[in-house]
């Protein structure tokens, strides 16, 4: 292996790093400039706050925010109860019809939610529920992604400890609240990691069936508060950006490791 | 005799709460709004509710912000669906045919019953009135309104030789000044381009002003038929395709409506057509002595309006109907109208707004914001058809099929129309 | 196998089969019905029209644009973002310096929100004030119109996604690459091959199974990635961007013809029917799930 190839290896890494961070860089910079420098690069260029308090007054990013966390939580709980419940049945249970409920179950891995946007609307709209939190959350309550984790999971956990724990008295919903959920815990997390960044992050469904303040999620809020209709003040916007993602993006900072090593395991089952 | 019972107690109950000292129960209004020019516009808009609240306590009004034109319409039209109240809403004003086809909306005619109440109908501008009219009945009140018009970098002017007071006024002059402004450094890359006019978000918008000038209308009064293959249209599109292609005053291609205003601001262009809706914050925003004129004409002066009508839903009783009347009358009264005019740049919608104190102490101190009122006199409707959001679509495309140099003006527009014919074949 | 047995498994799945069952697979059946009728207005009563609105889509041309669009987008994020993946996998596992710093690099585009990061591409792709045509202006090259140009519109919009979804498709590599055995490795350094010898020969094939589960997510997400369409080029110029999701959102919500956008739909669906067609009956034979 030449050397030459190893340096021309490194270099490019470094450089594909920086491509791949750059736009996280150029929002810093803009947002914490003044807007004439948003296209300007000065090493000297005065540094101010004014951007983050003029996006701040511009767009209710408080209630956007909180909207974002309601839903990131109901469709969190709703998917861990819910998957708990059918990947021990599917993982644990003999029953007939078992292939075909699973088949069925899977199809949502296919025929995601996103592209049925147009029927769900119309059902949402049927059950009044449109521009509500549960709305949002309703199509990802239960999560064939979920289900197939947990399943697999469940299926590595030894028969004898759930005989023992039935021999100790425990029985149905017991055991999978104390034998299955506890040997599951790491799943529980890399999952819920990745649900969670899924759904901070989704557009779509929430575009469609939010109207108001009431239930906008973040990253609809900031589509709208954005929107090229009567032109861009970029600072002010990559201001609007760090704030929209400051907390997913401290999170992440933090448990850097945590987060990537779930997104793995995720991906390894 | 149980029936006779809940009446007895209604009434009684009823005779309780009268003497108590309410005048009629509460009543509550609901209103959708297109916020499409950025969050700081629901402030305003929400001032405007709270002082008419405070004028009429028995009326509680609850303004939704809903996104775009687009998603205004579509979420008011949902929650008339699932029969969620909504009374009034400000909506794009050439949806007018496609609310209409859906039953949704009621003509003020019918809802309006004193003279006054004629007389404040008749108080609008008539250009800003054509789009909000059809079968001869009023459907569209006149509210968030715009025009195109022509930004200039004076200081461009003046160091290109151009007399910054002398903004060219016909398609000729608009390419020889042009070409006068286009900088170029050592290298013979623009530095700075003559004129920009945008061709995405609203490329039919800004080819309504050029048709207009080239004397031509784009569709029929019933929205049932569309002109776009027509001589004069064709001319229009490749005036406009000219301007980047043969005279390159103008960068080829698609110009993009979301940046163009930060590369006015940039001084990356000396001229841009624009909506008057961006005149505050150019206004706050540009470091350099800029000017607002009427576009240029070629046959005619021109351009279409633009922006927002108050429309009143049908599916609300007579008494919310009349509340909702009120709340309509308020914010498009002279004084409201002025308030808002100056707050956002959008225009004041009857001469009688101008002749506020407000008004006229603000274009005395910043004249480009009478620019869009003069303009009026030469405005034109906007494209407003049956099926709007294809035809309208169809239209885009041709445009910018045509400035891209994938086809020819002729081409293009030839199939606009052909779709356009077979989108409205089932309305004739 | 006996009835009480049955009876609790069922009542497990009651509530994830009650969901999905609403949210996916009715929503599935009424597309088809839908896309056989028509209504002047959603509030007018729908007929039944046949194989009609199949015809009008046959008859339109932003049908096939979006599907050849849809196609080139699949071939231009596929390839690119699994070569690309893998690239960075196999550095960040290297023993060169600061790779923690580059697997956070990479990954980071994985958790940013499609939808705010393209108002920053945005500004990247904007002509003459854009990064990348400040960038070029400095080697003294006149930018073009990234967006406005429908020979570039479309590359455009696959650069961003390729970078969106490298980082999230290079973990399933890294976490591939980690499980491979050491061993393997010092023996083929023993033999004296080539880094490239041993990645074609050793890694390359070993990381099939990580390749093909890879495969089936980037061509789901060519399918369902549109977020950035909304800010970027609104499917433009001139539909030379758009994609048939978009297409779908634009028929049912701004020309308010759920009729059509049914049809389109059950296009989409068809579409996604043959992926897993093919993840069924040929992939599955080679992936083994634990």
């Amino acid at each position: 292996m030449s050397f030459k190839f190893h340096i021309f290896s490194k270099i490019s890494a470094y450089l594909l790093g920086f491509v791949w961070i750059l736009p996280l860089l150029y929002a810093f910079w803009a947002a914490f400039h003044p807007t004439e420098y948003a296209t300007k690069f000065d090493l000297f260029a005065p540094l101010t706050m004014d951007n983050f308090v003029s996006a701040w007054d511009q767009a209710p990013f408080l209630s956007y925010m909180l909207n974002t966390v309601i839903i990131t939580t109901l469709i969190l709980v709703s998917q861990l109860f819910v998957c708990t419940l059918a990947g021990y049945a599917l993982a644990r249970e003999e029953f007939r019809g078992r292939n075909i409920a699973f088949a069925l179950i899977m199809m949502q891995l296919m025929v995601m939610p996103e592209v049925l946007i147009v029927e769900n609307y119309q059902t949402l709209a049927g059950l009044s529920l449109v521009d509500t939190h549960l709305g949002v959350g309703l199509p990802y309550l239960a999560s064939a992604f979920g289900i197939f984790l947990l399943r697999q999971t469940f299926k590595t956990i030894p028969q004898e400890l759930e005989d023992a724990a039935r021999v100790e008295g425990l029985s149905g919903l017991a055991i999978i609240w104390k034998v299955f959920v506890p040997l599951a815990f790491p799943t529980y997390l890399a999952y819920s990691l990745v649900s969670v960044s899924y759904h901070w992050n989704n557009f779509l469904w929430p575009l469609v069936v939010t109207n108001t303040e009431a239930s906008r999620p973040l990253t609809v809020g900031m589509a709208i508060f954005g929107a090229p209709e009567s032109g861009v003040d970029w600072s002010v916007i990559s201001a609007g950006t760090l704030i929209a993602i400051g907390p997913l993006l401290i999170l992440f900072l933090i448990f850097q490791r945590r987060f990537i090593q779930s997104f793995m395991q995720a991906g390894i089952k | 005799m149980r029936n006779l019972n809940k009446q007895l107690l209604t009434c009684a109950f009823a005779s309780l709460v009268g003497v108590s000292g309410l005048v009629h129960a509460a009543s509550d209004l609901t209103m959708y709004y297109p916020v499409a020019v950025g969050g700081a516009l629901t402030k305003v808009v929400d001032g405007m509710v709270d002082k008419f609240e405070a004028q009429n306590p028995d009326i509680n009004v609850t303004a939704i912000y809903a996104g775009n034109y687009n998603d205004a319409r579509v979420k008011a039209l949902a929650a008339l669906k699932s029969g969620e109240p909504a009374q009034l809403s400000v909506m794009f004003s050439i949806d007018v045919h496609a609310l209409r086809n859906m039953d949704a909306i009621v003509a003020f005619d019918d809802v309006i019953s004193t003279d006054a109440e004629r007389q404040w109908l008749d108080s609008f501008y008539p250009a800003l009135m054509e789009n909000g009219k059809a079968d001869g009945k009023t459907w569209g009140v006149p509210f968030q309104r715009s025009t195109i018009v022509m930004y200039y970098n004076k200081d461009a002017f003046k160091a290109a030789g151009l007399d910054p007071e002398q903004p060219p006024t016909t398609w000729e002059e608009f390419i020889n000044v042009g070409q006068k402004l286009v900088k170029k450094d050592a290298a013979g890359n623009v530095e700075r381009w003559g004129a920009m006019i945008p061709s995405t978000g609203y490329p039919y918008w800004m080819f309504g002003a050029l048709t207009k000038q080239n004397g031509e209308v784009l569709m029929n009064q019933a929205g049932t038929e569309t002109y776009f293959d027509n001589p004069g249209v064709i001319s229009a599109l490749e005036y406009w395709q000219d301007l980047g292609s043969k005279h390159t005053i103008m960068p080829e291609g698609v110009i993009e409506w979301g940046t163009l205003r930060q590369n006015f601001l940039e001084q990356k262009t000396a001229i841009m057509w624009h909506s008057t809706g961006n005149l505050t914050t150019v206004k706050n925003k540009a470091n350099f002595d800029f000017g607002v004129a009427m576009l240029p004409g070629n046959k005619d002066l021109g351009s279409p309006t633009g922006g927002g009508n108050f429309y009143l839903f049908k599916q609300s009783s007579a008494e919310e109907k009349q509340d909702a009347l009120k709340l309509v009358k308020f914010m498009t009264s002279p004084e409201q109208a002025a308030h808002w005019s100056k707050a956002t740049g959008y225009m004041g919608v009857s001469a009688d707004a101008y002749e506020t104190d407000t008004l006229r102490d603000y274009v005395k101190a910043f004249p480009p914001a009478l620019v869009a009122r003069d303009q009026l006199m030469h405005a034109t409707a906007e494209l407003s058809t049956h099926e709007a959001g294809k035809v309208r679509k169809y239209l885009d495309d041709a445009i910018q099929a045509a400035l891209t140099g994938q086809e020819s003006a002729a081409e293009a527009l030839a199939g606009a129309q052909a779709q356009a014919k077979r989108a409205l074949k089932r309305y004739k | 196998m006996n009835k009480k047995v049955n009876l609790k498994a069922w009542a497990l799945m009651l509530p994830a089969l009650s969901l999905l069952i609403a949210f996916t697979h009715w929503p599935t059946l009424k597309s088809v019905f839908r896309s056989v009728t028509w209504a002047k207005s959603d509030m007018a009563p729908s007929q039944f029209v046949g194989l009609e609105n199949y015809a009008m889509m046959l008859d339109d041309p932003v049908f096939w644009k979006v599907m050849e669009n849809n196609l080139w987008y699949a071939i231009g994020t596929v390839p690119t973002s699994i070569a690309l993946a893998i690239i960075m996998a196999l550095w960040v596992n290297s023993k060169m310096r600061f790779t923690g710093l580059l697997r956070l690099a990479f990954f980071t585009p994985t958790i940013l929100p499609m939808i705010t990061v393209a108002n920053i591409w945005l500004f990247f792709y904007s002509p003459n004030i854009g990064l990348f045509d400040q960038l070029l202006q400095m080697v003294n090259i006149d930018g073009p119109n990234w967006l406005g140009d429908p020979d570039l519109a479309l590359p455009s919009l696959i650069f961003m996604t390729v970078w969106k979804e490298a980082g999230f498709f290079m973990i399933f590599y890294l976490a591939a690459l980690q499980l491979l055995s050491v061993e393997l490795y010092e023996a083929a350094k023993v033999e004296g091959a080539s880094a490239w010898c041993i990645f074609r020969k050793i890694t390359f094939p070993l990381l099939m199974p990580t390749t093909l589960f890879v495969l089936i997510n980037a061509l789901l997400n060519a399918f369902k990635l549109v977020d950035h369409l909304f800010i970027l080029t609104k499917g433009g110029p001139n539909n030379a961007s758009n994609l048939l999701l978009y297409y779908i959102y634009e028929t049912a919500f701004s020309f308010l013809d759920s009729y059509y956008a049914a049809t389109l739909t059950v296009v989409m669906l068809v579409m996604l029917a043959i992926i897993a067609f093919v993840q069924i009956f040929i992939f599955d034979r080679k992936i083994h799930y634990r």
